[in-house]
C-alpha cells in the first residue's frame, strides 16, 4: 500500500498526536485531549490505540498486538495486519522480542523491559464516567483533585455487598495526583502499571491520550480496612500448569464442564516449549 | 488438547471472501454501477455524503454500492477515506441568496419574491406502492418552465429588515474545525452546527421532534426551506482573487421562533438554522430545530432539563459512526472482563451464603 503515509497516518497528525503524546507523560495521568483521526476501522475496535502505535512506530521497530491477552484473536490479527500493510513493520507474538506492544484488555505477564512501549486501547478514558455523566464536569472534578464521589463509590459497595465491587477497568491513582482508569484491564494486572516500559493510552472516540513514565507510582484505590485485592480464577492452566497467570475459562461440554487456560497465550506457549 | 481460541487469521479472510460474495448477491441477476446509484438512489447518495462531510457522489455512490446498502456503513466508508485527504483550504461563505433553487417553500408568508416552489418533493404524493415501477421505471416527458433570473432574496430578510428577528451579525472570525481539533465545551454556535450538519438524521429527528413534543418546546415556523445549487469560490493566494471551484446542492432550512422580550427590549422572534449537503430536507429542518433548541442560554431561556438542551449530550451523542462503532464493539472479545465479574460474583455469593447461614445458625 504505497498510497499511504508510514503507519497510515500523514505526518502533521501524528506530530499533533505525539505532542499529545509528551504531554500526557509530562502530566502522569492526565487525559490530554486530541483531535482523533477517524480511522479505517471503527471506534470501539482501538482507534486510539491504533493512532497511538502509529504516531510511536517507526521502521525499525518489532510490534506485537493482542486481544485479550491473545496474539490470535481476530482483532488482533486485524490491527496486527493493518500495521504490517501501512507500514511493514516486523511482527512477533513473542513479548520479549517485540519493541512496541499494543494491547486490548491485558497486560502481559513477562515483565516489560525499559526499551519497550506498551500501547492500551482505552474505551472509556474517564474513570469518573459513570458516576458524573458530563465531561464538563468531570474535567472539573479532576482539575480540583476532588475524588470524593469515586471514595464514595467504593464504600457504597463494601456496604452493599462487603468487597469493592469492581472487577476490572479498576480505577488507580498516579503519583498521588489524578485518580486514572488503567483500561479494562483486569484488576489482577493492576499491580503489574508500575512497570520499567512506557505506557501509553489511546482513546479514539474520546478523543483522549493518557500516558504512565518508567516506574511511575500506581496505587489501586482502597481502604486500609479493605485493601486492595489482585484477583484471579482459583485453578491452574490446563496447558502449561501455571498457578501464577492470569486464566480463560472455557466450557468444553454440554455439561457445563469447564477448563481453565492462560489467558496470555504467548506466556503459556513459552512455558511449554521450555518445559520441552 | 483445546485449540478452538486459534484460527482468527483463517476466520477473517473467509468472512471476508464469504461479504465479498453476498455483496454481488444472486449472479443471474445483473451487476448495478454506481451511476445507477448516484443517478437513481440520489437521496441515499446525498445523506451519505452529508454525514459523511464528504460532497463527492460518485465516491458516496461506491460506499453505497461497497456497504451493501448500509448507509451508516457508506458513511463510515467516506469519513475514513476523508481523513486521509490533505485540506488546502477553505472557501469563502457559500451565498445561499444566490442559490439557483429547485425548491423553495415558505411556511409564513403565502407568497413572496422568489415564489413557492414545490420542486421535486415526495409532499403531496400518496403513499401508493406504485407497481408499474417494478416493470418499468421510465419517466414521461416532463413539461420545464424556464428557470427564475437573479438571486432569491431570503424570507428571514423581510423579517430583518423591521428588526422583528433577532439580528444575527457575520462575525469575522474562522471558526474552528471540528475534524481537526478535539471537541470541547462549551462548543461555540458554529462548532455545533458543524456537528449537526454531519450528526445522524435519526438522532437529529428524534430530538428535533422531541422539542415539538414539549421537551425544549420553541414552537418553529418554517420560514424557509430552499433546495438548489451554489458556487463554491477559492480565494486563491497567488492570484489574489476569488474563483469558482465548483458547484453543491445544499438544503437550507430557516425557522422563526417564539419571541422574547423584556421591560427594555421589545420582544423579537429568534432564528433557528439548518444547512445539509444534498437534498435533506428532512434533517435540514431537524438541525433548525435542535439548533434552536441548543441556544437557550445565549438567549436567556430557561434549561427545563430537556435532552435536546443538553449540549454535551446532543454533540457526543449524534456522530452515528462514533455510536455504531461503541455499540457495536461490545460483540468484540470481552472473555477476560467478563471472567473477572465471574471471579467477583462467585466470591460476593460465597460469602453472602456464608453469611446467611452463620445467621441461621
Amino acid at each position: 500500500m504505497t498510497e499511504y503515509n508510514f503507519a497510515y497516518l500523514d505526518e502533521q497528525t501524528k506530530r499533533m498526536i505525539r505532542r499529545a503524546i509528551l504531554k500526557g507523560l509530562a502530566i502522569p495521568g492526565y487525559q490530554v485531549p486530541f483531535a482523533s483521526r477517524e480511522m479505517p476501522m471503527p471506534y470501539g475496535w482501538g482507534t486510539g490505540g491504533v493512532q497511538v502505535s502509529a504516531a510511536v512506530l517507526t521502521p525499525d521497530d518489532t510490534l506485537k498486538v493482542i486481544d485479550q491477552g491473545a496474539d490470535d484473536t481476530t482483532n488482533a490479527v486485524s490491527i496486527r495486519r493493518f500495521f504490517q500493510r501501512t507500514a511493514g513493520v516486523a511482527v512477533t507474538e513473542k513479548t520479549t522480542e517485540a519493541s512496541v506492544i499494543q494491547t486490548r484488555h491485558r497486560i502481559p505477564e513477562q515483565a516489560l523491559r525499559a526499551d519497550q512501549i506498551i500501547v492500551y486501547q482505552v474505551p472509556i478514558p474517564e474513570p469518573l464516567r459513570f458516576l458524573e455523566p458530563s465531561e464538563v464536569e468531570t474535567r472539573k472534578m479532576h482539575a480540583l483533585e476532588d475524588y470524593g464521589l469515586m471514595h464514595v463509590k467504593l464504600y457504597e459497595d463494601i456496604s452493599q455487598h462487603g468487597a469493592i465491587a469492581t472487577a476490572y477497568a479498576y480505577p488507580v491513582k498516579i503519583e498521588g495526583r489524578y485518580v486514572m482508569d488503567p483500561s479494562p484491564i483486569p484488576k489482577f494486572d493492576n499491580p503489574k502499571l508500575e512497570m520499567a516500559a512506557i505506557q501509553l493510552f489511546g482513546a479514539g472516540r474520546e478523543q483522549r491520550i493518557y500516558a504512565l513514565p518508567p516506574y511511575t507510582k500506581v496505587v489501586s484505590l482502597d481502604f486500609d480496612d479493605y485493601p486492595f485485592q489482585p484477583s484471579k480464577a482459583d485453578h491452574c492452566c490446563a496447558i502449561c500448569g501455571s498457578t501464577t497467570s492470569y486464566l480463560d475459562e472455557l466450557i468444553t461440554d454440554d455439561a457445563g464442564g469447564r477448563m481453565f487456560i492462560c489467558s496470555d497465550t504467548d506466556y503459556c506457549a513459552t512455558r511449554v516449549e521450555d518445559a520441552g | 488438547m483445546y485449540v478452538a481460541v486459534k484460527g482468527g487469521e483463517r476466520a477473517i479472510d473467509n468472512a471476508h471472501a464469504w461479504l465479498a460474495e453476498e455483496r454481488r448477491g444472486n449472479l443471474a441477476v445483473p451487476e448495478f454501477t454506481t451511476d445507477q446509484i448516484r443517478e437513481q438512489l440520489a437521496l441515499a447518495v446525498n445523506r451519505v455524503m452529508a454525514e459523511g462531510s464528504l460532497y463527492d457522489p460518485d465516491l458516496a455512490a461506491l460506499a453505497i454500492k461497497q456497504a451493501r446498502g448500509d448507509l451508516i456503513e457508506a458513511i463510515f466508508l467516506i469519513r475514513a477515506y476523508r481523513t486521509t485527504l490533505p485540506r488546502f483550504g477553505g472557501s469563502l461563505p457559500v451565498d445561499t441568496a444566490n442559490m439557483a433553487c429547485d425548491r423553495r417553500v415558505s411556511a409564513t408568508f403565502k407568497d413572496a419574491p422568489g415564489g413557492q416552489v414545490l420542486g421535486p418533493t415526495f409532499d403531496y404524493t400518496h403513499r401508493l406502492l406504485d407497481f408499474k415501477l417494478a416493470a418499468d421505471g421510465e419517466a414521461g416527458q416532463v413539461a420545464e418552465a424556464a428557470p427564475l433570473q437573479g438571486p432569491t432574496p431570503h424570507i428571514m430578510g423581510f423579517l430583518d429588515r423591521e428588526n422583528l428577528i433577532q439580528p444575527e451579525p457575520a462575525g469575522e472570525e474562522t471558526p474552528a474545525d471540528l475534524t481537526r481539533a478535539p471537541l470541547e465545551l462549551p462548543a461555540s454556535r458554529a462548532l455545533r452546527l458543524q456537528a449537526l450538519t454531519r450528526a445522524d438524521e435519526g438522532f437529529t429527528l428524534g430530538m428535533a421532534y422531541s422539542t415539538q413534543r414539549g421537551y425544549a418546546r420553541n414552537h418553529a415556523f418554517v420560514a424557509e426551506l430552499r433546495i438548489g445549487t451554489v458556487a463554491v469560490e477559492m480565494e486563491i493566494p497567488e492570484l489574489g482573487f476569488a474563483i469558482e471551484i465548483g458547484e453543491i446542492t445544499l438544503t437550507e432550512c430557516e425557522t422563526v421562533n417564539q419571541f422574547q422580550g423584556s421591560k427594555t427590549q421589545p420582544p423579537q422572534f429568534t432564528r433557528g438554522y439548518g444547512l445539509v449537503f444534498g437534498m435533506t430536507e428532512r434533517k435540514a429542518i431537524s438541525m433548525a430545530l435542535v439548533d434552536r433548541a441548543l441556544r437557550w442560554k445565549e438567549l436567556g431561556e430557561d434549561d427545563i432539563g430537556a435532552p435536546a438542551q443538553d449540549e454535551e449530550f446532543v454533540l457526543y451523542h449524534c456522530d452515528n459512526i462514533q455510536a455504531t462503532g461503541f455499540l457495536e464493539h461490545i460483540k468484540l472479545p470481552h472473555y477476560v472482563d467478563f471472567q473477572s465479574e465471574l471471579e467477583l460474583i462467585r466470591k460476593l455469593r460465597r460469602d453472602a451464603q456464608v453469611a446467611m447461614q452463620e445467621a441461621a445458625e
